[in-house]
C-alpha cells in the first residue's frame, strides 16, 4: 500500500512540475483573491482586522477546489482510466498517494498565501509562524477529504459543480478549526483543542479514504 | 492456431448500461494462444465486448469466465492485472515522457525498469523516449501503448481499434508484432472495422451486430 502511495504521489507531483498548472494558474489566482480581500477590507482596517485568518482559509478553499479537480482530471480521461485500471494498483495506496501529492501542493500554495497574508493583510509574522503547524494539519486533512470527494465526482458531467457542494460540509469543520487555531496563534487563546479536532479529522478522513476509495473508483 | 484451453468463455452474456443493451446474449469461446478479430459496424458492441473481457464494465447477466476468473463472482482487479488493454483513446499521462510512463507501469507491476530500453526500441520509439506523450503523434501513441503491453506481458491482449491512426509502415509493424505475440503463447483479441490485412496471421473473425455474435469463422 505504502509503496503504491509513494509511486502515485511521485507521479502526480512530477506531472504538476511538468505542467506548471499550480505555478501559473492556481497560485496567481490565490494571490489575486488575497489582494482583493485586502482591498475589500481597506488599508485602514487590514492590519487591525481579525478577518485575516478567515480570509486566508477562504482563499485556500477556492484554491483547494481547483487543485482537487486538477488532481482527479489527470486520471479521468477514459483511455488513461482503463489503462491504469489494468495495472491493478491497490486503491488504498492510490488514495494515500493522491492525498500526499495534493497535500504537498496545498502546503506549497499555503506558504505563498501565508506570505501574501503577511504582506497584504498585515498578519503578524510571529503569529503566522506559530500557526504554521496547525495550518499544515488543516491542509493535510483538506487534501485527504478532497481526494475522497474528488473521486466521488470525477468523470461526472457536473463534477465542477458537484465538488464544492459536496466538499463544503466536509471542509466546514476543518476551516472553522483551522481559522480558530490561526486566530488563537495571532491573538492568544487555547490552541490545543483545535489541534485535537484537526488531528482527529485528518485521521478519520484518511481511514475512510483507505477503506472506501476502491469502492468509489469502481462506481 | 486455437489452443485447447479456453481463455474466454461467454454464455448468454448480457451487459446493460442505464438499461440500454450493449451486449445481448453473447456466446463465445476463445482458446489460449489464438488471434481473434472482432468486427462489425459502429455500435455493434466491439468495444463493449473487449471492455467486458478486460473487467472494465460489469456483466449484467449470463456466464462469463476470462483467464479462469468468473466475472460475475470474482474480483475485477484480479482479472485486470492479467489482461492488457489498448484502447482507441489516449491511454497515458500526457505530461509524462515515454520513459516516465513506462517506468510508472513497470514499478506498479514490479517489473524491472531495465527492460524499458529494449521494449521502446522494439516499437521504434527510441528517438522519442524523453518526449512527453502530449507531443507524440497518434501513431506514436499507439506504439507507446504496445510498449506498455510488451512490458506487462499479459496473457490476454485486448486491442480496441489498434489500426486507427496507423500509417502503412505502422500497420505492417503491428501485424508482425501481433504474430510474435501469438507465437509466444499469448491470446490476442482485436476489434477492427476491417479484417486484418496480413493473411499470414490467419485470424479467427467474429462478426458482431446489435450486441450479438452473428458470424464466426
Amino acid at each position: 500500500m505504502f509503496r503504491t502511495a509513494l509511486l502515485v504521489a511521485a507521479k502526480d507531483l512530477r506531472i504538476e512540475l511538468r505542467s506548471r498548472v499550480l505555478l501559473w494558474q492556481v497560485v496567481p489566482f490565490g494571490v489575486v483573491a488575497l489582494l482583493l480581500s485586502g482591498l475589500a477590507l481597506g488599508p485602514a482596517h487590514a492590519g487591525n482586522s481579525s478577518a485575516g485568518p478567515g480570509l486566508f482559509y477562504l482563499v485556500t478553499l477556492f484554491v483547494a477546489l481547483l487543485m482537487i479537480n486538477r488532481s482527479q482530471a489527470i486520471e479521468s480521461t477514459p483511455g488513461t482510466k482503463a489503462s491504469i485500471a489494468t495495472l491493478g494498483l491497490d486503491p488504498a495506496g492510490v488514495f494515500l498517494g493522491k492525498s500526499l501529492a495534493l497535500c504537498v501542493e496545498l502546503w506549497a500554495t499555503g506558504l505563498v498565501l501565508l506570505a501574501g497574508a503577511i504582506l497584504v493583510l498585515h498578519t503578524a509574522l510571529h503569529g503566522a509562524l506559530v500557526a504554521l503547524p496547525s495550518i499544515g494539519v488543516t491542509l493535510a486533512a483538506m487534501a485527504a477529504a478532497g481526494t475522497l470527494y474528488g473521486a466521488l465526482t470525477a468523470g461526472g458531467d457536473g463534477a465542477a459543480t458537484l465538488l464544492p457542494v459536496l466538499t463544503l460540509p466536509a471542509f466546514a469543520p476543518l476551516l472553522i478549526a483551522g481559522e480558530r487555531s490561526f486566530s488563537a496563534a495571532l491573538h492568544g487563546g487555547a490552541l490545543w483543542e483545535w489541534w485535537v479536532i484537526l488531528t482527529v479529522a485528518l485521521v478519520a478522513y484518511l481511514a475512510v479514504g483507505v477503506l472506501l476509495y476502491g469502492v468509489l473508483e469502481e462506481s | 492456431m486455437e489452443g485447447d484451453i479456453d481463455v474466454v468463455r461467454l454464455h448468454d452474456a448480457v451487459v446493460l448500461s442505464s438499461g440500454f443493451p450493449l451486449l445481448s446474449g453473447v456466446d463465445l469461446r476463445i482458446g489460449a494462444g489464438s488471434l481473434s478479430v472482432v468486427t462489425g459496424a459502429n455500435g455493434a458492441g466491439k468495444t463493449s465486448l473487449l471492455r467486458l473481457l478486460a473487467g472494465l464494465i460489469p456483466l449484467t447477466s449470463g456466464v462469463a469466465t476470462v483467464a479462469g476468473i468468473d466475472l460475475a463472482e470474482g474480483d475485477p482487479r484480479q482479472l485486470r492485472r492479467r489482461v492488457g488493454w489498448l484502447g482507441h483513446e489516449g491511454s497515458f499521462y500526457d505530461d509524462l515522457s515515454v520513459r516516465e510512463n513506462l517506468v510508472f507501469a513497470a514499478r506498479a507491476l514490479d517489473r524491472p525498469t531495465s527492460e524499458i530500453g529494449s521494449v521502446v526500441e522494439r516499437v521504434g520509439l527510441s528517438h522519442r523516449i524523453d518526449t512527453t506523450t502530449r507531443q507524440l503523434s497518434a501513431g506514436q501513441r499507439r506504439r507507446l501503448g504496445l510498449a506498455w503491453l510488451l512490458l506487462r506481458r499479459p496473457e490476454l491482449w485486448l486491442l480496441d481499434e489498434p489500426y486507427a491512426s496507423l500509417d502503412d509502415d505502422g500497420r505492417t509493424f503491428f501485424d508482425a508484432l501481433l504474430g510474435d505475440v501469438v507465437a509466444s503463447g499469448a491470446t490476442v483479441v482485436v476489434s477492427a472495422h476491417d479484417p486484418l490485412r496480413s493473411a499470414a496471421l490467419n485470424p479467427r473473425t467474429i462478426l458482431l451486430a446489435g450486441g450479438r455474435v452473428v458470424g464466426d469463422n
